[in-house]
């Protein structure tokens, strides 16, 4: 049986939804508002979910919501043990399809860490718009619709 | 500088048929009920049958609007609505309608902000939906998620507008009991009898009641409707029901267990005095109406065989509009 799939016009109504989260006891979130912005005005739906959430809390917001990735600021330096949480929920969740992307203040050390969690995109803090947008359309458009 | 890590895992679910999802969506399966919301939101052609057969399942929750201007205090009654309701062991369902870019088509939806832990803790549904352009206070797929989620055994389910204007009115036709919220300090008596969105209240619910102006807000919407009720035998409109004003405050809690009360005593009068068949006969219909109207707008847009020959016939003053259109509809006869 062939897999089917949405036509060519009405997959154009689809949007591409990003969870941005805060998480933990990290209470800056300028950089996550800055983000939400540059995505909504790059046509995407972002919901926002506020400051101190819980990886299960995170998780549980992205499945009702049915985004395609969960993107996560950092900067107060927990971000391995939170990661490593967040992408354990997903997974005891049946939610491994969701993207997660990591941003803020991370130290190229840990890059292996966050992989070996889970993360599938670290974005570091000087990249541009255009960079933020462009890797989060090219994750998505590869995996397809779902 | 530093470049994007990718790490480049191959994530490639794949894709579940629409009606193999609708055992799992009657069976309260979250990741169902939301993907199922999405794909009724992206409007796959695919999804049409399986969302006909939710729909059969569909008439068992209380549908609640909630609309008010931008900044009265929606999101954050809902939120308080979520954990009394969920106190009295009701299972809520919540779609939250935010506005979408009218230039680049993105969204922020932050109602969700303001209802997370309260969701979290309760395991209340809650989903943030983008207008996609359109108006009337509700996005074009609301009612499919709002029929998904009663499906899902959610009940009550909560819709919250977008903030509306003086004349968003379309939550009427969705809900079965409309709530609209006004946080005090706008306006004066003259705002509260002009037509439009206090019109439609089934409940009146001041915000912000710890503040000291809501008590003008309350008395100038008491004012309202004490006046509508003197003109009501020359109203066809009226009911039984006398819609209530009530205070509540956010801040301090108060009143929120008698406008609970007050929603289920709504829900009780529309199913007594035969009203909730009336108002469902009424959705039905505009829901209808809207449906085909859509279904027509998608098919003009795909531009069919005989548009073109049409818009020549018309240009060239060989036909009108009026009967092009006849001939689109594929209405032989003039209407």
């Amino acid at each position: 049986m062939s897999r089917p799939v949405p036509t060519t016009e009405t997959r154009s109504t689809n949007k591409i939804r990003v969870l941005v989260a805060k998480l933990g006891l990290d209470g800056h979130d300028r950089g996550a508002k800055v983000v939400a912005r540059i995505l909504r005005d790059a046509g995407m739906e972002v919901i926002y979910t506020g400051l101190y959430k819980t990886p299960s809390q995170v998780v549980n917001a992205a499945i009702q919501e049915d985004v395609d990735v969960i993107g996560v600021s950092l900067l107060s330096g927990s971000h391995v043990p939170l990661f490593r949480e967040l992408c354990k929920c997903l997974k005891q969740s049946n939610a491994e399809h969701i993207f997660v992307v990591a941003g803020g203040v991370i130290p190229e050390q840990d890059y292996d860490d966050l992989k070996e969690c889970g993360v599938d995109v670290i974005i570091p803090q000087e990249a541009r718009a255009e960079l933020i947008v462009s890797t989060i359309t090219a994750m998505v458009e590869a995996r397809g619709r779902i | 500088m530093t470049g994007v890590a990718l790490f480049n895992r191959a994530k490639r679910p794949a894709y579940i048929p629409s009606l193999e999802l609708v055992p799992q969506v009657l069976a309260g399966s979250r990741l169902a009920v939301a993907r199922m919301i999405s794909r009724a939101e992206g409007n796959y052609a695919e999804a049409s049958e399986a969302l006909a057969e939710i729909y059969k399942h569909t008439g068992k929750a209380h549908i609640i609007g909630i609309t008010g201007v931008p900044g009265a205090g929606k999101s954050t009654l809902v939120a308080s609505l979520i954990k009394a309701l969920s106190a009295n062991g009701h299972k809520v369902g919540v779609v939250a309608v935010d506005p979408s870019s009218p230039f680049s088509g993105g969204a922020i939806l932050g109602d969700r902000v303001r209802m997370n832990e309260v969701a979290e803790a309760n395991q209340a549904f809650v989903r943030s939906m983008a207008t996609r352009g359109h108006l009337g206070g509700l996005a074009p797929s609301t009612l499919q998620a709002v029929d998904i989620l009663d499906a899902a055994g959610y009940s009550p389910i909560i819709i919250e507008t977008v903030g509306v204007g003086q004349d968003e009115v379309e939550i009427v036709s969705a809900a079965h009991t409309v709530v609209v919220l006004s946080p005090p300090g706008l306006g004066d008596d003259i705002q509260a009898i002009k037509a439009g969105i206090l019109e439609i209240a089934d409940l009146h619910v001041v915000s912000k009641a710890d503040k000291p102006e809501a008590a003008a807000t309350v008395a100038a919407i008491k004012g309202m409707l004490a006046l509508g009720k003197t003109l009501q035998s020359s109203n066809k409109f009226s009911s039984a029901w006398d819609a209530p004003v009530l205070a509540v405050s956010s801040v301090s809690g108060e009143r929120m267990e008698s406008l609970v009360a007050t929603v289920d005593a709504h829900w009780k009068h529309l199913r007594d005095s035969g009203e909730a068949t009336e108002r469902e006969r009424n959705n039905c219909r505009t829901r209808i109406f809207n449906m085909a109207r859509h279904l027509f707008q998608q098919q003009f847009d795909e531009g069919p065989k005989n548009l073109e020959q049409q818009l020549q016939a018309v240009m060239k003053r060989e036909s009108d509009p009026r009967t092009a259109a006849n001939v689109l509809l594929g209405w032989d006869k003039e209407r």
